[in-house]
């Protein structure tokens, strides 16, 4: 059953278009050759051309560029050889030379698709309508003082992508799945770093609802939300505003609005009402942007495998399942750390010991799998104690414990607390006779017929052996003693 | 197409020049002058060119991506009509 | 002969002899721009101390026998190129206390090479006019004056106004200029010298405050052909920090001027022969095309249809495109501000009392025109009208090496004439605009003096990047002209 609000006259269902301004990894800014690190002192990282001083002119960054390309395609979209550069024309605060060189009648970058995963399995395209290349804004802060703000010109200037969805998303769920997917390959090709906290990700959110079947009605754009959960919470009030308004025989208003995490609400943005005639035109200090098909091809010989690629090899070469292999490539250091621990070993164990007692160590310590205090490398030796049954899986859990806590190699652990399995028949036999001895009543009852006894032996002798007689052995060497 | 006062308003608001009542007459009369000598450009016959943005026939040249700029926040702020530390500082702005 | 007469190839020489000092070449202008800068409003700004030490850096280059192209050259500069330390107002209120904390491409080419800068030549408002009436730091005497009415103050045409003035007055023996959509070659021909607007691309844009990015053009003015082409000859060159600036090498332009003209087509464009024009005008074109007859070129009758549209789609263009470039004229990073209740209210009173009535017009023209549902009736429309002129010079220069036309329909008119009508005034560039259209070299000579005693120049049009065939064909005209009438109100006089 598909998302729906329930309404006091019905069901509507919700229209959601993304646009996401991801910031583009590269040392300079679009335009300028200005640092663009995050958190310098203010106005620290700003050259005259960032700041519009009278007579500057921008010069384009190469690398932002190649990063544009690599991203539309990472998305399976088409790369545009010749584009060019607009002037969206507004007054702001932040926008020094009042106006954003972006790029609007030819993008960089065409129609692509991005494919994603939901709770219940199935997967869904979400079609991506444009990629272009943007200056970001400089940064007002307005809690400084009482009667003014103040304006810090850093990222003004900084590369922008601004990819656009198509109004192909239906739920907060799907919302939430395409920008985790898309942050994804962000990552996975190093064009942007997907960080919504620091602002290198952001979303503007295009919302409408309707009824089934009906054409699209009145959208309003929620601005600048800053995490995943904020635009999957933004959507639904956002929605259930909009269903109210129509159900009271209103009619919504094509508005940008900002949303607000602290009262989970979505109100009007004044500052933005009458800019909406940006007047843009071709920007005359910039020429067309050509790009060289060589240049392209060896941009693409150089992309990494992307998610759903690396998926599909996981089930193939690896057989996982469809969830297993999603959760091990969603993120590069996680795959990278799997196929290191499953190389020559059973890989859906490796998957098991990542996806399970890992992770889970993980979430107890709060850490990455980049600082994971177990290597990939240890956890495979601890898989290989248990292939050559030096340990039992059981015993295994412990080291596992261990080496979560001392870092330290599982064989140096398995010999220090000697916990290597015992083996010895000898040794086995004598345990299974001082058990059976200790526990007459038990055995005459077994030999009455209650076969299920058998199991409490088996733990007896286990827990006699502080649990490293090897359990094949054990089992054997009871059969014959209560035969 | 001829501006009534009410355009020039928005004109005038989109361009963020403060224009007194007074003026706008004037205005109207002089902008509509310029705009009705400029209709004459509909006797050219276009059909089918490209238009032209600019004078230099070239493809863009591209900068390595290098840190070369910025750094003098001095220089930056230094003709700034109002500042706050290293700010600019401009009336609150409400969003 | 009093140093303020040197031309710049002249003065060259002598400072490398040791015949006269840099310094005293200086104090000969200063002293100049003393006694006559009250008269003709020039510059905006004199460098006295700055020019003074240049000098004797200049003189102790010389007595090591070190010296580059302009070593000593006292020139002046368009108030609309950012000189580092200096001033730098663009004819503009909004301006008015803006120090530029970096230096021009085009003005740091010229330091390179030893120039000496006497001061800020004053501009029409961002340089947005033809008669230097809308500049914010008042209106530019010519220093020519009608025989029969001397008491007429005459316009210096524009934008370039200050810089004319200066040249032709002697208090600068060269200076700077743009050209937007003839803003050196109508001035120059309004004050009796010679004014170079090279292709575009030549000379880099960055630095000099914009007007209308895709026709703004810096170039020379001089008294001399030769002298503009030893002044371009540095100005010019590749700039990375200009994406239109053309990465050619600088060809030899003095040398050009020796070029012989015999053999060369010469196309005369019959759109150019409008009605109205005076007869002195249409007399002096005929004469300066018989000149080059009878030096061996061959004159050839050719047509450029859509000259007639050259203005009307220069005022689509150029105030769209200003209006985008003066937006970061709000009052919170330079220049002047006017406190508001809101910051909305602070840029709207800031615009208004920053911007004189000619900018504001421009700016709320190109702000409609580039409006929702107005775009592809204006803007889009004169795009594609400016592909069409630009392929009037791209077939005309199949057929012929140089264009030559008169330069501007008019002698310089008074201050206050063909101030009543916007228009009127606009027409003052109908013969110079489509070569900013175009990006096409243009170069304006003095050749002679119409019934008033008032100067008419002639213009040379080329091939893009062919500024040599035009200097060559320039100064053919000058030679032939003999030129040698000066203006009522000059140094040394
Ligand atoms: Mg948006
Ligand atoms: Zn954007």
């Amino acid at each position: 059953m598909s998302y729906a609000i329930e309404g006091t006259s019905g069901t509507w269902e919700i229209v959601v278009g993304l646009e996401v301004h991801a910031q583009v990894i590269s040392r300079a800014k679009l335009f300028s050759g200005a640092a663009t690190e995050f958190g310098a002192p203010p106005n620290s990282q700003v050259s005259f051309v960032d700041a519009a001083f009278p007579g500057m002119l921008p010069v384009i960054n190469r690398e932002c560029v190649a990063q544009a390309v690599r991203t539309g395609l990472g998305l399976n979209a088409h790369v545009n050889v010749v584009s060019r550069f607009d002037r969206k024309n507004y007054f702001y605060a932040d926008l020094p030379a009042g106006y954003q060189i972006s790029q609007y009648q030819h993008p960089i970058v065409g129609e692509g698709r991005i494919e994603i995963e939901l709770a219940d399995g199935s997967t869904r395209e979400i079609g991506i309508t444009r990629l272009h290349l943007e200056q970001d804004a400089g940064k007002s802060l307005h809690d400084q003082h009482p009667t003014k703000s103040y304006i810090d010109l850093n990222r003004a200037g900084v590369a922008l992508m601004e990819i656009v969805s198509e109004p192909d998303i239906r739920s907060p769920e799907e919302a939430g799945a395409y920008l985790r997917k898309l942050r994804s390959i962000l990552r996975y090709l190093g064009t942007c770093d997907g960080n919504m906290e620091e602002g290198s990700m952001r979303a503007d959110v295009n919302v409408s609802v309707r009824r089934h079947g009906e054409p699209y009605r009145t959208r309003c754009e929620v601005k600048n939300v800053n995490s995943v959960r904020f635009v999957m919470q933004a959507i639904e009030v956002e929605a259930k505003r909009q269903v109210q308004v129509w159900e009271e025989g209103g009619a919504v208003q094509q508005e940008t609005r900002l949303f607000d995490s602290a009262r989970g609400t979505t109100r009007s943005m004044r500052s933005k009402e009458d800019a909406h005639d940006y007047r843009y035109f071709p920007d005359p200090d910039l020429l067309p942007l050509v790009l060289d098909e060589d240049w392209i091809a060896a941009l693409k010989a150089k992309l990494p495998e992307l998610p759903d690629a690396k998926k599909r090899r996981f089930m193939q070469d690896y057989g996982l399942t469809a969830y297993d292999a999603g959760v091990l490539v969603a993120e590069q250091a996680t795959a990278e750390y799997y196929e290191t621990v499953a190389r020559g070993r059973d890989a859906k164990i490796a998957a098991n010991w990542v996806t399970g007692d890992l992770f889970a160590a993980l979430n107890r310590a709060g850490r990455t799998i980049a600082d994971s205090p177990v290597s990939a490398a240890a956890l495979g030796g601890l898989l290989d104690l248990m292939a050559d049954s030096t340990i039992s899986g059981r015993i295994a859990k412990d080291v596992f414990e261990a080496m979560v806590e001392t870092g330290a190699e599982p064989a140096d652990i398995v010999a220090q607390k000697g916990l290597r399995q015992v083996t010895d028949t000898g040794a086995i036999d004598a345990a299974v006779a001082a058990v059976l001895a200790a526990n007459g009543d038990k055995v005459a009852e077994y030999k009455g017929g209650r076969d299920k006894l058998f199991g409490f032996f088996v733990g007896q002798v286990m827990k006699a052996m502080a649990g490293k007689g090897n359990p094949g052995l054990v089992n054997e060497a009871l059969k014959r003693a209560l035969a | 197409m001829s501006l009534d006062p009410a355009t020039i308003r928005r004109i005038a608001t989109l361009a963020r020049i403060h224009v007194e009542d007074a003026e706008l007459a004037t205005l109207a009369t002089e902008l509509n002058g310029i705009l009705g000598w400029i209709e004459q450009l509909n006797e050219v016959n276009v059909d089918g060119i490209e238009p032209l943005a600019g004078a230099a026939q070239m493809a863009l040249k591209m900068r390595e991506d290098v840190v070369t700029d910025g750094g003098y926040p001095e220089k930056i702020l230094g003709n700034a009509p109002e500042r706050a530390g290293d700010f600019y500082a401009v009336p609150k702005v409400v969003e | 002969m009093i140093p303020t007469d040197l031309t710049i190839a002249g003065a060259r020489d002598a400072l490398r002899q040791r015949a006269i000092t840099a310094r005293a070449l200086t104090e000969a202008h200063l002293a100049a721009i003393e006694a006559l800068n009250p008269r003709l409003n020039a510059y905006i700004t004199v460098t006295a101390d700055r020019a003074l030490a240049q000098a004797d850096a200049a003189d102790a280059a010389l007595s090591r026998g070190e010296f580059a192209p302009l070593t000593g050259i006292p020139l002046a500069i368009k108030d609309l190129f950012c000189t580092e330390g200096v001033r730098t107002t663009a004819g503009s209120r909004i301006l008015g206390p803006f120090i530029p904390p970096y230096e021009s491409t085009v003005t740091a080419n010229l330091l390179r090479d030893g120039a000496i800068f006497l001061g800020k030549a004053n501009v029409d408002e961002f340089a947005m006019g033809s008669s230097n009436m809308t500049s914010g730091f008042g209106p530019v005497t010519n220093p020519w004056q009608r025989r029969q009415d001397r008491s007429a103050v005459l316009v210096p045409g524009g934008s370039s106004g200050g810089s004319a003035s200066a040249v032709s007055a002697r208090i600068a023996m060269g200076a700077t200029g743009t050209d937007t959509g003839g803003s050196i070659r109508q001035p120059a021909s309004f004050c009796g010298i010679t004014g170079m607007k090279p292709t575009y691309g030549r000379c880099s844009r960055w630095g000099v405050v914009a007007f209308a990015s895709s026709l703004d053009h810096p170039g020379p003015f001089a008294r001399s052909v030769q002298d503009c082409a030893i002044l371009l000859g540095s100005m010019a060159g590749h700039d990375p920090k200009d994406s239109t600036s053309a990465d050619l090498p600088v060809p030899d332009f003095e040398a050009a001027c020796a070029r012989d003209v015999r053999g060369l087509r010469i196309g005369v464009p019959r759109e150019y022969r409008m009605e109205g024009m005076p007869d002195d005008i249409e007399r002096l074109w005929q004469q300066g095309l018989g000149w080059l007859r009878d030096a061996g070129a061959e004159i050839i009758d050719v047509s450029l249809p859509h000259t007639k549209y050259g203005l009307t789609t220069y005022y689509i263009v150029a105030p769209a495109e200003a209006s985008s470039n003066l937006a970061r004229y709000d009052g919170v990073r330079f220049g002047l501000r006017e406190d508001g209740a809101d910051l909305r209210d602070l840029y709207e009173r800031t615009r208004a009392s920053g911007f004189g009535a000619e900018v504001r017009r421009r700016v709320l023209i190109g702000t409609y025109v580039l409006s929702a549902g107005y775009y592809d009736a204006y803007y889009l429309r004169a795009q594609k009208v400016r592909a069409l002129i630009l392929r009037d010079f791209t077939e005309v220069f199949a057929q012929v090496d140089a264009l030559v036309t008169p330069t501007a329909p008019s002698a310089a008119f008074a201050q206050g004439e063909n101030m009543d009508d916007p228009i009127k005034m606009y027409l003052n560039d109908v013969f110079t605009v489509p070569a900013n259209m175009a990006g096409v070299p243009g170069i304006s000579v003095p050749a002679g003096l119409d019934a008033n005693g008032l100067p008419l120049g002639l213009q040379v049009i080329g091939r893009p990047f062919d500024e040599q065939t035009v200097f060559a064909v320039g100064a053919a005209l000058e030679r032939a002209a003999g030129f040698d009438a000066l203006p009522q109100i000059r140094a040394g006089d």
